[in-house]
């Protein structure tokens, strides 16, 4: 239902604490970061932005592991075995 | 070519009063000319409703187009109000397959506008139209009340010769014929949202505002029998022009939305703002569907013009699904790629 | 052209989406039939507009759910929105979304051409900056939206009483999404196998709010995000659990949801918002418990307590459907409405209004096969 896009934080706006300049595809704009702890989010972090606000950090290593995980899907049906196996012992460790 | 028009479901105006969607290029913009203004007006020259008027005068085929100018800012990047009046007719002109001979202006300006603007606009539409090699033969000047209209509006009129090498008519599109893009899409309607201010998004990007008749002209030399229909897509962009297509040939148009060629920043903006960039206006590219054989040797024609080489074939004609546009991915998912409703609008929520 | 956008791209690409396209074919059983409803909108645009229907097999059935704000918001709702724009010297802001939706008596952007102000924003921040530099307008923000949205609203008003800006309000209409899940739960024509989460709404509220939904109903939940990877991931999660006998709230969209939310963006809900006793939805009708509205610290920027609106209900047409299909009962082209008098260009029914509406998109996207 929200319309919300990952982009990366290219520029602090010194003056305003509250406010980074992001990127998206090459269109930038100022994002309230206000949802935040002052200072957690930083230069180069990459943040989920939804109606001018960023909502959440990416977490890159989760992203690479997602697609790892489903670049497995497609080898032998042991491999896939061993991938399902990995995703309810990460699922485990997660809660 | 503008005797009997194709068969065309009659379109009721039914609506109380005008919106800006009637502007927009869309369904709406299509109910308004169908509906009210072309009843009206009824004549063979009119039926096809395409960007130009052809017609025989003294055994010569000629090409006429009017189109007003309404844009906000009146300069962006990349170019300015009085450059689009002269291209934008021009290349209505060029997609009727005619160079254009001669041009009009008709200037409705607003008290307190200020001088320069208004030379610099006069000299951008000089410069525009020295490029295209067109001379602007006359026109008219109006002065309206400070408050009636967003600092100047521009009409143009053109006039061309029709190619007489060329028979351009939906009805001549074939299924097996490919579909011909001359480069990017979406520059120019995000350009110029862009530039409004409101959104408070920034990206290097430009208008893509220029003359078509290159690309048109080496088209023509290449291969004159394999041309079948050619469009600029402006407002409602090359979803509105393919549907149109479709509904005028009554077959149906298979585009692969992977090869249509986007620049990063007018995806980005479309992604922010979830926009099609499918609905958004270009000022600068040509849409053409040529016979499957000259396919190859059409899309090289449109790669060795200045400025072509985003040129690209984005889809074929098919018997199947008669009237539609339906968009394919590479691992196989389909949709139906519609007319633009009403203005582009910034979907949030 | 080379066009990649990093975090995007990388999830449409077209082999990855065949590779699980055909896992998810290999892991059906074809004896069997699944229900699986998409909560958010947004899912339901994605599904459409990437064609995702055209990859996975018959017997999963993808139903549409009600997070579509726009779809969800009654007329009468629109119709007091409208009231306060057209008082002098109010500038009503809203988001895009809102522009074509149908009070009775026309859509913001009928009103607007008739001389209303009415203004699109991007940002509710973008409405409070129009306040400041207008000091002789009045800006009133139409808010909609779910937990995704309501956040912002909250961060603009904590920001408009820090100004002490008194000519700013905000029209709140952010409703939940959990009280209409469990209404969906409850309602006796229920027949879902289990749930696609709303990935956005998620970052807010985090996956806990759902797990009711596997521990009382039993009904497996797999949080997803927007991107055609995503979404095959998530359905292939909920097969995975029917198929395991088990119910659980899975978190697909780990790239982007904390298991526990936005701890920040939960406490400015919660110092500006309280909930509401019952909100009507469209659709659905009256659902306790539904929806926010600002506390009473936040009068000043109340624009209900500032304006007089009429504050009518306004029942929806009998003959749209909007309620069963919202409830996955019916599928859009099985309403009598349906691409006749409600279409998008003049919808009838809440579910055509939005192109995130189950009506819209598939009218938009999935004609073909009519």
């Amino acid at each position: 239902m929200c319309l919300a896009i990952p982009g990366q934080v290219v520029e602090l706006v010194p003056e305003q604490p509250a406010l980074v300049k992001v990127d998206v595809g090459g269109v930038r704009r100022n994002v309230n970061v206000g949802l935040f702890e002052p200072g957690e989010i930083g230069l180069g972090d990459w943040v989920l932005i939804h109606v001018g606000f960023a909502l959440s950090r990416v977490s890159e290593s989760e992203a690479r592991d997602q697609l790892r995980m489903l670049g497995a899907l497609g080898e032998d049906e042991l491999a896939m075995e061993e991938v399902r196996g990995y995703t309810f012992a990460a699922d485990a460790e997660r809660r | 070519m503008g005797a009997a028009a194709p068969p065309r479901p009659r379109l009721k105006f039914a609506d109380t009063q005008i919106e800006m969607s009637h502007g927009a290029g869309g369904k709406a913009s299509r109910r308004l000319v169908e509906g009210l203004i072309a009843p009206a007006f009824a004549n063979p020259a009119l039926a096809p409703l395409s960007d130009a008027a052809t017609f025989l005068l003294g055994g010569t085929r000629i090409a006429t187009t009017a189109d007003g100018y309404v844009v906000k800012p009146l300069r962006f990047p990349g170019g300015s109000i009085g450059e689009l009046a002269v291209n934008g007719t021009v290349n209505d002109l060029a997609v009727a397959g005619a160079r254009a001979t001669a041009l009009m202006a008709s200037f409705i300006l607003e008290a307190g506008l200020p001088a320069a603007e208004l030379r610099a606009e006069v000299e951008a539409m000089a410069a525009a139209a020295r490029c295209a090699g067109v001379p602007i033969v006359g026109g008219d000047t109006k002065v309206v009340e400070h408050g009636m209209c967003d600092g100047m509006y521009v009409s143009t009129f053109g006039i061309g010769e029709v190619d007489e090498r060329l028979t351009l008519d939906p009805r001549s599109v074939r299924a097996g014929d490919v579909v011909l893009l001359s480069g990017p899409i979406g520059d120019h309607g995000i350009t110029i949202l862009l530039a409004r201010g409101e959104l408070d998004l920034e990206a290097d990007l430009q208008s893509d505002t220029r003359s078509v008749w290159p690309f048109v002209e080496r088209l023509i030399a290449t291969c004159p029998a394999g041309v079948r229909w050619m469009r600029d897509p402006t407002r409602g962009g090359v979803a509105t022009a393919l549907n149109e297509l479709a509904r005028d040939c009554g077959l149906g148009i298979v585009l692969r939305e992977e090869d249509v060629p986007v620049r990063r920043e007018v995806r980005g903006a479309c992604e922010v703002l979830g926009l099609d960039p499918l609905h958004i206006a270009n000022e600068g590219q040509v849409l053409a569907v040529v016979a499957a054989e000259d396919a190859e040797r059409a899309l090289g024609a449109f790669r060795s013009v200045a400025g072509g080489d985003g040129a690209c074939l984005i889809g074929e004609v098919r018997a199947e699904r008669g009237g539609s546009v339906i968009g394919v991915t590479r691992y196989g998912g389909t949709r139906a790629i519609d007319m633009l409703v009403g203005d582009p609008l910034p979907r949030i929520c | 052209m080379t066009t990649m956008m990093k975090y995007v791209d990388e999830f449409r690409d077209p082999a990855l989406i065949a590779t699980v396209a055909a896992e998810i074919k290999r892991s059906v059983d074809p004896g069997r039939h699944y229900r699986i409803m998409e909560v958010c909108g947004g899912h339901t645009h994605a599904i459409y507009r990437f064609g995702l229907r055209d990859v996975l097999p018959e017997n999963v059935e993808l139903v549409h759910g009600p997070g579509c704000p726009v779809c969800v918001l009654p007329t009468g709702r629109v119709d007091d929105g409208l009231a306060i724009a057209a008082q002098p010297g109010v500038a009503l802001t809203c988001f895009g979304d809102m522009m074509r939706v149908p009070g009775t008596k026309g859509t913001p952007l009928e009103l607007k051409a008739r001389g209303a102000d009415i203004r699109m924003v991007y940002s509710p921040l973008d409405a409070l900056k129009l306040a400041q530099e207008h000091p002789e307008l009045h800006v009133c923000f139409f808010a909609i939206g779910f937990e995704t949205t309501a956040p912002s609203t909250a961060l603009t008003l904590l920001r408009a009483r820090e100004l002490d800006l008194r000519n700013f309000s905000v029209f709140c209409n952010h409703v939940t999404i959990v009280p209409a899940i469990r209404a969906i739960l409850d309602s006796p024509d229920m027949r879902l196998d289990g749930f696609v989460g709303p990935g956005h709404v998620s970052t807010i509220t985090g996956c806990r709010p759902y797990e009711f939904i596997a521990r009382r109903y039993g009904k497996p939940v797999a949080v997803a995000g927007f991107e055609p990877l995503d979404l095959l991931e998530a359905i292939l999660m909920v097969l995975r659990q029917i198929h395991a006998g088990v119910a659980k709230v899975e978190n697909q969209y780990r790239r982007i949801v904390p298991w526990d939310g936005n701890p920040g963006a939960l406490r400015a809900l919660a110092t500006v918002f309280e909930l509401r006793p019952y909100f009507e939805w469209r659709g659905l009708g009256f659902i306790s418990q539904s929806a926010l509205k600002l506390k009473d610290a936040f009068a000043e920027w109340d624009a209900e307590v500032r304006f007089e609106v009429p504050g009518v209900r306004v029942t929806d047409p009998r003959a749209a459907q909007c309620g069963e299909i919202l409830k996955g009962v019916l599928k859009p082209p099985q309403c009598k409405l349906f691409g006749k008098e409600c279409n998008p260009e003049h919808p009838v029914g809440a579910l055509m209004v939005s192109s995130e509406g189950a009506c819209a998109a598939y009218y938009r996207y999935a004609r073909i096969e009519a």
